[in-house]
């Protein structure tokens, strides 16, 4: 895990639905739809930042809150889905 | 009238034109003439109005969607519109140079349809020689990086082979293989007795499905067949709910294979905004919902989860599109469905019967009837 660098898989398309006004990941043969909290997550997976700099970016936006463990477990769910690598 | 939710995708149907003869193809039996089909800027337009509309993902179908020249400019503008696109295709003609052009203009996908795991079968059944075709087409999908998807429709013919048709997907490097007992609408309605498999071959190969799915490899999509469970699909996730069909000559329809319904008058997008037609036409309002229901659905708990099953299949074995879908053992008709698979053909009904090819004019009853395939259709 320490090592990862998570990307979304190439089949994977993020994007904000204005019309339902909806964070959405597109699949080939799904369409999920996102929590806020989970797309901002999602947005910073760009095969660049590691897990710890992912969690770090949380934390400077919300302070307090228990990212350093939800979020890594909110990844982990992620991969086991197929939609990260 | 409740305010209709927004849909959620769209299957273009690009082109009814295509190089196969699959007997069990669900298109139409009249199959629109190619000079009757949308125009480019048709297409753009309908990708630009299913975007505004709420639509996130097509499928770029058909018939054999690279007929189309224009096929990448029909992409782009549903990826400007921001739509998720996938590609379903024969595989006939996805050279690396299309697919490339595809992939710049914003492809996300590829699902690629094979008729068997043996070339000599699947070209059997495709009517035309095309394995080798789909075997390269895999190859491309797989160097562009693009994911793969494999669709197999099932029936007597090839649900013997579903470990080999696993084993296939793995080789070619699928991420996912869709297999598909047939649904028995258009071409298939038509050949259905030669297509229909027996409960031993279906037995067997939900077996090999569930032994397969527990050591790993390619996702395994089972698609159960209807006539055999009891239980109908939901067909479509509701009339007029999720989704919208846009036929070759712009005919805008709830579901793909609605066109068969009489009196449907389904509108086009000729005539009317796509917005106009989701929300206010009649024939996307006919069944929406569960206000058209009658007994046994009416009052059944499962009205919302299955939708009384498929309008279509209901008018197809009943002659009435309202009546609860056979496939339901509740269904006062279910024994149409009971009788065709218990004392179905090479059985108690005799023999198998050969395929009909699908060809424009091919199926019995119309007019210039062929009965081997012709590449008729390609040219169109
Ligand atoms: C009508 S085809 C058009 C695209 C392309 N010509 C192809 O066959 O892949 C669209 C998809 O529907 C599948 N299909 C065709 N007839 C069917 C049927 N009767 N039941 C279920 N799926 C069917 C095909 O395998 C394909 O994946
Ligand atoms: S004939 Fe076969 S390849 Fe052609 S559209 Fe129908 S299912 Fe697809
Ligand atoms: S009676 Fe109608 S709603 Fe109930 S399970 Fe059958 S098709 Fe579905």
């Amino acid at each position: 895990m320490n090592d990862w660098r998570p990307a979304l898989v190439p089949a994977a398309m993020l994007r904000h639905d204005a019309v339902r006004d909806a964070e959405l990941l597109l699949l080939p043969e799904r369409v999920v739809v996102l929590s806020d909290t989970a797309a901002q997550i999602l947005r910073l997976c760009d095969g660049d930042r590691d897990v710890s700099a992912i969690v770090g970016e949380l934390e400077a936006r919300y302070p307090g809150a228990p990212v350093a463990a939800e979020a890594p477990r909110f990844l982990d769910r992620v991969r086991g889905e197929g939609w990260l690598r | 009238m409740t305010p209709a939710p927004r849909p959620w995708a769209l299957l273009a149907e690009l082109t009814h034109g295509c190089p196969l003869h699959c007997p069990y193809c669900s298109n139409p039996l009249e199959l629109t003439r190619r000079s009757a089909e949308l125009t480019t800027d048709e297409w753009r337009d309908a990708m630009r109005q299913a975007g505004a509309l709420g639509v996130v993902q097509t499928h770029l179908s058909g018939g054999e969607p690279l007929l189309r020249a224009d096929l990448a400019e029909i992409v782009g503008a549903a990826a400007a519109a921001g739509l998720y696109t996938q590609l379903v295709t024969s595989g006939v003609g996805l050279t690396a140079a299309r697919l490339a052009a595809l992939t710049d203009a914003g492809l996300r996908s590829v699902q690629l349809s094979v008729q068997h795991a043996d070339a000599a079968a699947s070209d059997r059944i495709g009517g035309r020689r095309s394995f080798a075709d789909k075997e390269r087409a895999a190859a491309v999908v797989r160097d562009a990086g693009l994911p793969l998807g494999l669709n197999v429709v099932l029936h007597r013919a090839n649900l013997d082979a579903v470990d080999a048709l696993i084993d296939l997907a793995e080789d070619w490097g699928a991420e996912r293989i869709e297999l598909a007992n047939t649904q028995f609408y258009g071409w298939a309605l038509e050949n259905r007795a030669a297509l229909l498999p027996t409960r031993a071959q279906l037995d067997r190969a939900r077996e090999t499905v569930e032994r397969r799915r527990r050591a790993g490899g390619p996702d395994l999509v089972w698609v159960v067949p209807d006539y055999f469970g009891g239980e109908p699909k939901p067909c479509m996730g509701g009339w007029g709910a999720r989704s919208l069909t846009v036929a070759p000559d712009g005919t805008v329809l709830p579901c793909p294979v609605a066109a068969a319904l009489p009196g449907l008058d389904p509108p086009s997008l000729r005539d009317h905004s796509l917005e106009w037609i989701w929300d206010r036409s009649a024939a996307f309002n006919a069944y929406r919902g569960t206000d058209w229901m009658r007994d046994p659905c009416r009052t059944c708990a499962r009205r919302t989860a299955d939708f009384g099953g498929c309008r279509c299949q209901a008018y197809a074995l009943t002659g009435d599109a309202a009546r609860t879908d056979p496939a339901c053992a509740l269904s006062p008709d279910h024994r149409l469905v009971r009788d065709l698979v218990d004392d179905g053909p090479g059985g108690a009904a005799g023999p198998v019967p050969d395929f009909v090819y699908r060809a424009p004019g091919a199926a019995p009853g119309r007019s210039g009837s062929a009965s081997s395939p012709s590449d008729a259709d390609h040219r169109a």
